[in-house]
């Protein structure tokens, strides 16, 4: 679904990704780790082409991202993505938030893409807010919005960038749970995520990155069980520690 | 002071006939209005546009809206005024330079004071639309794409909605603005609000009322449009969201 | 098509040199006694006595829904008479740079009294606790602990201003007083050639502001990476 080519990136001088190589079938949950500063961010955001790339090649679903000639617009609305600040469009109800993309790049009609956001929201918990605005919910409330607006999409697969760390602790686990279900469906997930508990959960695999570089990229039992890099043990044993 | 105070001066006839001077002041009240009202319209689109443009990624584009921003913020407003009434028509076609030349002579100075305005103002309009922008949280313009909005369908769905909400407040005050500024048009021979004010202080030798009247006509001007601009704030505004209240 | 002749400028450059000289004064001026008096207005402003707080509030909002254009025509034509009435100064006495002068400050007051306002809302209030829990009276907090960051936060802005009200000067034009851009259109005027000076003046204005609101903006950086 998804094969990354040694994909390098650098600001200037500043070399941010370095030839990172990876590959993401279909129904796999992806945890993407690493030290802050590592790149991981960067690496799921070149996938739907957010951050453009010096060299190496993405492909997502068939469609090269760093050709020139693919429709982007097009590969992102196959790609649901979920971010750390929610994003969600502050000038809109919840309800519009979940149809606005559906009506204006799928085309939907406003009722078809009416019915589809309330049944997500129902799904996400959340159908009593329909008609609030973001900035009335709490936080791990509007990250279930932005998840169920991003599922509206009907996606091939979902990118999550540090989904749950600008949420207040006790809302941590209203989200992981979303996101467990999510992955439980099958749908093939890339989260870029320090809750190791849900790595453990669910994820088929865990990259684990430093400098820019994917040091490891193994099945989570190895991960766990047996980082080989040193950077890998000592940052599992920070995060575990705790 | 031996000053003698006459508040029926307005209602006089003109030395000129046919008017009263309450007359007068209506008229150049109306010609203030007129002239703001248009010009402000103009502003807002072509300040809308500019401050798209300073805000996009293509470094041609963005290079000429910052150069029009900056041209008519660092030329005094006053001299714009003259290069657009006495300059503009000189260095125009023949053709197009005379015609203008020929028109009646209010025409002349309405339409050079609008398009000076005009301009003058969507520089600054174009400044607040940039900075409107600007302010968004960047995640917001990723959210817009990562949905498959185009980069266009970002700005007019998710970027500028907010923008104009956040920039509502400043524009009130660019709003009052235009209406203090068009009494620069007065130095043209434009017989607007300020012009007649001094106008009758020529013909009725009575220049506090006149002075007092002009100034309060401003201040009633200032008055509605703020109350205006207060209501539409309110009706913009965002449940919920810190920078719409 | 219009010919240009630009021959009338270099013989005017001394007169035009002497017009700037004028701008320049009034701006000076201006700026100073703006800077000084809007702070006072601030400080009413905020402060708790009623009085001296709507008095601030007045002042402020009158001049700020006033055009300059009319400030200036009061300042012109009416103070001076008042001036010659109740002082018994002489008639016909030239008072135009110091109306202008007089005017402008005023006027610039409002205007830098709501930025002075600005940058004094700007300091946290813990800082005024500080400097009382200190043992320094409310006028020693104003006066050495909030107001210099005041000042700090807000000279770009404070300065910003200057710019515009170095080109608002240009409006003195209303008395016919020789600025420089009264004196660029009185050669113009005189020699037919108000294309050419008109031209001029709205280069050199441009050129002094950009380069002053570019070395503003420079500092502005500096002031936000500091």
């Amino acid at each position: 679904m998804i094969t990354m080519n040694n994909v390098s990136k650098h600001y200037g001088s500043f070399q941010v990704l370095t030839e990172c190589s990876t590959q993401v079938q279909k129904g796999e949950v992806i945890v993407v780790c690493g030290p802050s500063g590592s790149g991981k961010s960067t690496l799921i955001k070149v996938v739907n082409g957010l951050e453009p790339f010096q060299s190496g090649e993405i492909i997502v679903n068939g469609l090269s991202v760093g050709d020139p000639k693919t429709n982007l617009s097009k590969l992102r609305s196959m790609v649901g993505m979920v971010f750390q600040n929610f994003e969600l469009f502050p000038h809109m109800s919840i309800i519009d938030n979940l149809c606005i993309a559906q009506t204006k790049v799928l085309h939907r009609t406003q009722e078809v893409a009416r019915d589809k956001g309330l049944k997500l929201l129902e799904r996400v918990g959340l159908s009593a807010q329909a008609a609030k605005f973001p900035g009335q919910l709490s936080g791990g409330q509007q990250q279930r919005v932005a998840i169920a607006r991003a599922l509206a999409m009907d996606p091939i697969c979902m990118l999550f960038d540090e989904p749950t760390s600008a949420l207040d602790p006790e809302m941590v686990n209203e989200v992981l749970d979303v996101m467990t279900e999510l992955a439980r469906e099958g749908m093939t997930m890339m989260c870029v995520t320090h809750e190791m508990g849900f790595a453990k959960r669910v994820a088929s695999r865990v990259i684990f990155m430093d400098q820019g570089r994917i040091v490891e990229d193994d099945s989570k039992e190895a991960f766990f069980a047996n980082p080989r890099s040193e950077r890998a043990q000592q940052f599992l044993a920070k995060i575990l520690h705790h | 002071m031996g000053y003698n105070w006459n508040w029926g001066v307005f209602l006089q006839p003109t030395a000129s006939g046919g008017d009263t001077y309450l007359g007068w002041m209506i008229h150049g009240f109306k010609t203030t209005i007129a002239l703001s009202l248009s010009a402000w319209l103009i502003a807002l689109a072509l300040g809308a546009v500019v401050g798209v443009l300073r805000t996009v990624p293509n470094k041609v584009l963005s290079g000429i809206a910052t150069a029009y921003v900056e041209v008519f913020r660092n030329i005094p407003l006053l001299v714009q005024l003259f290069l657009w009434y006495f300059v503009m028509p000189e260095l125009l076609p023949e053709k197009l330079g005379s015609a203008f030349k020929q028109s009646n002579p209010f025409v002349q100075q309405f339409l050079s004071s609008m398009v000076c305005l005009a301009l003058f103002t969507s520089a600054r309009v174009a400044e607040q639309v940039r900075s409107g922008i600007n302010s968004l949280p960047p995640g917001q313009k990723n959210a817009g794409l990562a949905m498959g909005f185009t980069l266009s369908q970002t700005y007019r769905h998710v970027l500028l909605p907010m923008a104009v909400r956040l920039i509502v407040p400043p524009l009130t005050s660019e709003f009052l603005n235009i209406f203090k500024n068009s009494a620069v048009c007065s130095t043209i021979g434009l017989l607007e609000l300020a012009a007649q004010g001094r106008q009758l202080v020529d013909y009725t030798a009575q220049p506090y009322e006149s002075f007092i009247a002009v100034t309060l006509a401003y201040l009633l001007i200032n008055v509605v449009v703020m109350f205006g601009m207060r209501w539409l704030e309110a009706r913009v505004r965002v449940p919920g969201y810190i920078g719409g209240k | 098509m219009y010919e240009f002749d630009w021959s009338s400028i270099p013989n005017a450059l001394p007169f035009l040199w002497d017009g700037m000289m004028i701008s320049l004064q009034i701006t000076a001026t201006a700026v100073i006694i703006g800077i000084v008096w809007g702070t006072l207005l601030a400080l009413m402003r905020l402060s708790p006595i009623k009085p001296l707080s709507w008095f601030a509030a007045g002042y402020v909002n009158l001049f700020r829904a006033v055009p300059l254009v009319m400030v200036l025509l009061w300042f012109f034509l009416i103070v001076p008479h008042l001036l010659e009435s109740l002082f018994g100064f002489p008639r016909g006495s030239d008072m135009r740079l110091g109306s202008a002068m007089a005017g402008f400050a005023l006027f610039e007051a409002a205007y830098y009294s709501e930025i002075m306002r600005a940058g004094i809302q700007s300091v946290p209030k813990g800082q005024m606790s500080a400097a009382s829990a200190l043992g320094m009276t409310y006028a020693q907090g104003m006066r050495l602990v909030v107001l210099p960051q005041a000042f700090r936060n807000m000279v770009p802005l404070l300065l910003t201003q200057g710019i515009i009200l170095f080109q608002d000067t240009s409006l003195v034009y209303v008395s016919a007083l020789a600025d420089f851009f009264g004196a660029a259109y009185k050669v113009g005027d005189r020699d037919g050639r108000l294309v050419e000076l008109l031209l001029f003046a709205g280069a050199v204005y441009f050129v002094i502001c950009f380069t002053a609101s570019r070395i503003v903006r420079h500092y502005q950086q500096k002031l936000k990476t500091a």
